[in-house]
């Protein structure tokens, strides 16, 4: 018991470590919920061919991402140029979920639009952005009222699903992807789940 | 002088007790004006559910769910647009006859206990919910086992034998002549 004054330092340094470790950590990452679980189904209008849809099902089989985009997301323009690229180069299939293209710009006053008005406007606003920037999505689906957003606990644009060849989700990624997260977390996941598959 | 002792720290730790128990009432007034502040942001908000006992439910349901996008308000206090579809999700499937728990447990489904403000109380939130208490009690017992050994140890030292008292008595009254070699003699 003489190194009893060693106590408080040792409370001192046990605190010190626990903050210093809560620096490393993200706030806005909140950890979803959905992961190994089920992708929400979801039918939506294509943006090319807003009269046809899109249902989540129609990719089973393969490992794919679900990117969560939209015309007036300042941060999906950063992470756009590298969807391009991984089209490009073919490295994993990317659908685009356009979330809110209308009533979640805040530059526009859409009250009272009518839902058919909104969806045009949307289908245009998309497109526009789409052969502006490269379209590096198999296929974008539109998702006006951000229903299906919700479903997959989107609470910020861009964010990314990785979704297995049973429809399951794998992994969320918040925020733009950068060129090392992909190479060193979504990549690798990616790999891992076509040997499982 | 040795009772002065132990009731000085038995002053402390009342006075520890007593404003804990004032917390709670301290955070009321708090609460009264988040509530008017959500009120006031609830009169920006487009969509209000025509039965007032349902958007009632609403306002005091939303005022539980954390917004995702601002973190430190509920989905009732924000504006931001996350937060109006939330609220227009709860008054939607309240209104179509979903209990509360449902609608909440719909949303942790998406979102994950982060979007309750109060944490529930299960494995992973033990420490959360029983570590006030842990360190009142804690520090309570350890303060007690602390002054009883104190005391004890005093009733050890601060004995006088008897011949020590009568020297003591003797000094006192005059009677007898400081030793030399006490400490406090100023030769």
């Amino acid at each position: 018991m003489k190194a009893k004054f060693l106590v408080p330092l040792l409370l001192f340094f046990g605190l010190a470590g626990f903050l210093a470790f809560g620096l490393t950590l993200n706030p806005r990452e909140v950890p979803s919920p959905l992961i190994d679980k089920p992708a929400p189904n979801f039918k939506l209008a294509r943006i090319d061919d807003p009269a046809s849809t899109f249902a989540l099902e129609e990719m089973r089989g393969q490992v794919w991402l679900l990117n969560v985009w939209a015309s007036w997301c300042v941060a999906c323009r950063q992470e756009h140029p590298l969807l391009v690229r991984m089209a490009r180069q073919k490295l994993v299939p990317v659908v685009g979920l356009n979330y809110k293209e209308v009533r979640g710009d805040g530059a526009l006053n859409v009250r009272g639009m009518a839902l058919e008005a909104e969806t045009a406007l949307a289908v245009e606003r998309a497109r526009g952005w789409l052969s502006d920037h490269g379209d590096p999505y198999v296929l974008s689906v539109l998702d006006v009222d951000g229903r299906v957003g919700i479903d997959f606990g989107v609470y910020g644009v861009p964010e990314t699903f990785l979704i297995d060849a049973e429809g399951r989700i794998r992994y969320k990624h918040i925020g733009p992807i950068t060129p090392d997260s992909l190479q060193q977390v979504i990549m690798p996941k990616v790999e891992e789940l076509r040997r499982a598959g | 002088m040795q009772v002065d002792v132990v009731v000085k720290p038995l002053r402390t730790i009342a006075l520890a007790m007593l404003l804990a128990a004032a917390l709670p009432t301290a955070a009321q007034p708090a609460a009264a004006s988040t509530a008017a502040q959500g009120a006031a942001s609830a009169d920006l908000a487009p969509t209000v559910a025509p039965d007032p006992q349902l958007e009632a439910d609403v306002q005091e349901l939303s005022h539980k769910l954390r917004c995702l996008v601002c973190q430190n308000q509920s989905i009732a206090e924000s504006n931001a647009p996350l937060a109006v579809d939330l609220r227009d999700q709860v008054r939607e499937q309240l209104a179509s006859g979903r209990s509360k728990e449902d609608v909440v447990d719909y949303l942790v489904a998406r979102y994950g206990d982060f979007v309750l403000y109060e944490p529930p109380l299960k494995g992973a939130t033990l420490l959360l919910w029983g570590g006030p208490a842990l360190l009142l009690f804690g520090g309570a017992g350890w303060l007690v086992l602390r002054l009883r050994r104190r005391s004890s140890e005093l009733d050890a030292t601060a004995g006088l034998s008897a011949t020590e008292r009568t020297r003591a008595r003797e000094l006192l009254a005059g009677r007898a002549q400081p030793s030399s070699e006490s400490p406090e003699s100023r030769s």
